[in-house]
């Protein structure tokens, strides 16, 4: 899966995209953010707050408990604050 | 007539009400968001989603032209380092009516402000950058265009 991140997300992780194998226990978004906390300390810092989280399977908004299935790109990023 | 862009190249207010002027409408409508120089911001930097962003422009003007009776709709909003006076975005509407133009011009900036992929970074005087938190109030400003 391809995982891209934007803005205070992409900046605490260090980078803003790459590509992983996800385990077979994982299935949703939530199961990945858990699963990347474990992964390393960068993650565990840039997903601290999930109040500030928001997601994208495949460029459209979803929930952090949306399934995984037929996605190829997850995006984490904070609220949005264009304009 | 519908036009969305996100561009790294500066921006202008005439730039989006052109080619909304000859549609035989008899009212044009327009937001203008300028950098602001607040407690010694010198300059914003805009972050977007490649493809997403574009997918969430188009979206909010297909429904603000399906909620109003719209002769066109133009969207542009601009990305990368951008100094303090310098325009961020532009939204313009013409329609035949006041109404309709003035009504979709404010949905389209109030809900671009929740709906669309951007990140907004303010660059200081002092060297220091932070990135703006999302506002309460835009959410409350969006929430009220839900039908």
């Amino acid at each position: 899966m391809r995982f891209v991140y934007f803005a205070r997300v992409r900046e605490a992780v260090g980078m803003d995209c790459e590509e992983r194998d996800v385990p077979v226990t994982v299935h949703t978004v939530q199961d990945c953010l858990d699963w990347l906390r474990q992964c390393d300390g960068r993650y565990a810092a840039a997903f601290a707050e999930p109040a500030r989280l928001r997601y994208a399977l495949d460029q459209q908004m979803v929930t952090a408990d949306t399934p995984l299935d037929g996605y190829g790109e997850l995006a984490i990023f904070p609220p949005v604050t264009g304009g | 007539m519908k036009q969305v862009a996100v561009t790294a190249e500066p921006i202008s207010t005439a730039m989006a009400l052109d080619p909304l002027e000859h549609l035989g409408g008899g009212a044009l409508a327009s937001f203008t968001g300028i950098a602001r120089a607040d407690c010694g911001v010198v300059a914003l930097e805009l972050e977007h989603y490649p493809g997403m962003t574009e997918q969430n422009l188009n979206a909010l003007v297909d429904e603000a032209m399906a909620r109003w009776t719209l002769l066109g709709c133009v969207v542009i909003h601009r990305v990368g380092k951008i100094a303090v006076g310098e325009q961020v975005v532009v939204v313009a509407t013409a329609a035949h009516h006041r109404a309709e133009a003035l009504d979709a011009c404010a949905f389209l900036i109030d809900r671009l402000k929740t709906d669309a992929a951007f990140w907004k970074k303010e660059h200081r005087t002092d060297g220091s950058a932070l990135w703006v938190e999302a506002k309460s109030t835009d959410d409350a400003r969006a929430e009220k265009w839900s039908l």
